[in-house]
């Protein structure tokens, strides 16, 4: 480069973070290192490596040079000092919990979540002993409410599924601040094109990376960026951080590694104990998906917000829930939050009810009915039959998941065929 | 100097011209920072000086340990100094008094004295601060990456090898450097 001080923008880095050339075979592309383990340049080498004096791979389950790429890119998206790849989104946050937690404590959360994060912080998380209080993210005063002196954590998302709900992660970071807690942030919907809550105050993030990142529903996978924002050090509440380690003949993991302590804490405690590596293979599709990260993410914004407007006209639909929309009661935080669009998640209520719901499921042939969000392909659900069918129906209603909503994962196929589908859908008997 | 944010070029341009650093405060215990960069920076072909009164006249990876920087009997390109933040000025000040002068006066992570900084800087040597060299070669040789670790740099050219084996690399001039 003619200016090695350059800064990249973030086109450059969705092609580039990460993945220099292959050092040994000159490799362009990412190559998937398909192996358990790596051997030693020699005796040394290996003592070093296992005492976490230097950096290098010793066995896939801890880290792996395909992965380590996908690491490196998605923390260099985010703004963050490091990155860690874990084999799901869910995984990702029961390792980042278990670097913060220990049985007694208890995590902040908001309400407004993934219904598989309500489950796990509800009913896995118990056997634990970390307990969850929730907060509601459209009451601010409710987080501060929540912290106690055994709150470890804040957790929200910065779009949160599926209701289309932009949460002010700024606000909720002054929050996390004066308790003297990180704020973890899950930013799958929004994705670092639309929004890096690192800016806002965040401290850790987390990612499905098998949503929009990832981008073909092709592979599951999670990762955690450190935010390299916050001092383990300063009150002595994170002991797997701030004390020394026995695992590793004593080592402070804070003061050796610094700003991407988190990072190597969930790695060489969390991941080498709890096991849940990705798969190089899963690795090297996702890195592949988050290349074109920047254009998909911009069309699947701009198809939905077609889609939005048409639906909002719709006889048929009695209300469409977007941020993306104006007058929608989200519209300024997404204007602050994620001004390249909403996202591509939108949820809406047929004035037919249930039966519509599931009428419209049945007749669509363009969306695929399925479980799952940000594919190329557009995905619908009817969340009261299928996600949600064991609620009643007042916690249907509370969840979101009233008999009435159908959710969209919008895809970047051509506009018109996608509402050309939705309204065969609606029409069809 | 800007000292909260260095270009990579000014640390790359520091670790690719010092051949001599004294580490002022190293622990001779195996678990502690300042020997794991201390036996890193060695293994990378930098000459290495312990520097600690407790030890001085025994030897850590090797190393005759002295208890000050001007028992050192041989010129120094550059002073880490592994001391808490109010120790720094005393080490500064004995660094600059050295003949011939140190280039370089580098504290660790979590280590900044602007002060201290500002002394040396107007006695012409450049500083670096709040930084770990272990790190920062890690990171401009692209070994870092290895971990995860946002290197924040970018390259079309491959990283090059240490020279044996091929997990350890190589800090080169600069980023189109050919092997």
């Amino acid at each position: 480069m003619a200016d090695a001080d350059r800064i990249p923008g973030f086109d450059t880095l969705a092609v580039h973070a990460g993945a220099k050339p292959d050092p040994t075979t000159g490799a362009r592309a990412t190559p998937i290192y398909q192996t358990t383990s790596f051997v030693f340049d020699d005796v040394d080498h290996a003592a070093a490596l296992f005492g976490l004096q230097t950096f290098g791979n010793i066995y896939t389950r801890i880290g792996n040079p395909t992965c380590a790429v996908l690491e490196e890119r998605v923390a260099a998206l985010e703004g963050g000092t490091a990155g860690l790849a874990i084999a799901s989104g869910h995984a990702a946050q029961v390792v980042v919990m278990h670097a913060l937690m220990t049985p007694g404590d208890e995590l902040v959360a908001s309400k407004k979540l993934y219904g598989g994060s309500i489950n796990q912080f509800n009913h896995s998380y118990k056997n634990f002993g970390w307990n969850v209080v929730w907060a509601d993210p459209d009451d601010l005063a409710s987080f501060e409410k929540a912290v106690t002196p055994k709150t470890k954590c804040i957790f929200i998302e910065s779009i949160a599924n599926p209701g289309g709900i932009i949460v002010d992660i700024e606000a909720i970071s002054k929050i996390a601040r004066k308790a003297g807690v990180p704020l973890i942030v899950d930013n799958t919907l929004a994705t670092p094109y639309l929004c890096k809550p690192i800016d806002y105050g965040a401290d850790i993030i987390v990612h499905s990376l098998t949503k929009f990142l990832g981008g073909h529903g092709n592979s599951i996978g999670g990762l955690i960026v450190d935010g390299g924002t916050f001092n383990w050090s300063r009150d002595k509440k994170y002991p797997m951080l701030s004390e020394p380690r026995p695992e590793y003949q004593g080592i402070i993991l804070h003061e050796t590694f610094g700003n991407f302590a988190f990072a190597i804490a969930c790695r060489v405690l969390g991941l080498r104990d709890l096991g849940p590596a990705l798969s190089p293979f899963n690795a090297f599709l996702i890195l592949t998906g988050v290349e074109t990260l920047p254009l998909r993410m911009q069309r699947h914004c701009d198809n939905t917000l077609a889609v939005a407007k048409w639906l909002s006209k719709r006889p048929e639909v009695a209300w469409v829930s977007y941020a993306g929309l104006p007058g929608d009661k989200y519209h300024s935080l997404a204007k602050k939050y994620v001004p390249k669009g909403a996202g591509a998640v939108l949820t809406f209520g047929l004035k037919g009810g249930y039966d519509a719901g599931v009428e419209l499921v049945s007749n669509v042939r363009l969306f695929s009915h399925l479980a799952n969000i940000g594919d190329t392909r557009s995905l619908i659900i009817h969340p009261a039959s299928t996600t949600h069918r064991q609620l009643s129906d007042a916690q249907k209603i509370q969840a979101g998941a009233g008999p009435d909503v159908v959710r969209l994962s919008v895809g970047i196929e051509d506009k018109d065929d996608i509402i050309a589908d939705l309204e065969q859908g609606l029409k069809a008997k | 100097m800007n000292h909260d944010a260095y270009p990579d070029s000014y640390i790359r341009g520091i670790l690719n011209t010092v051949k001599t650093i004294a580490m002022v405060g190293i622990s001779p215990k195996d678990n502690r920072p300042s020997y794991f960069a201390f036996k890193y920076l060695m293994e990378r072909g930098y000459r290495m000086i312990p520097v600690n009164p407790g030890q001085a006249g025994k030897t850590i990876l090797g190393q005759k340990v002295y208890a000050r920087l001007s028992d050192i009997p041989e010129p120094v390109d550059m002073v880490d100094i592994f001391r808490a933040t109010e120790h720094v000025p005393p080490v500064v000040k004995e660094a600059i008094a050295l003949q011939p002068k140190p280039n370089v006066i580098w504290m660790q992570l979590m280590v900044r004295n602007d002060e201290a900084a500002k002394l040396a800087e107007d006695a012409g040597l450049k500083v670096v601060m709040n930084r770990c060299p272990k790190i920062e070669y890690g990171r401009l040789s692209s070994e870092i990456s290895w971990m995860g670790v946002n290197s924040r740099t970018l390259s079309s050219k491959r990283a090059q090898n240490l020279g044996s084996g091929v997990q350890r690399m190589r800090l080169g001039p600069s980023e189109n450097d050919k092997p």
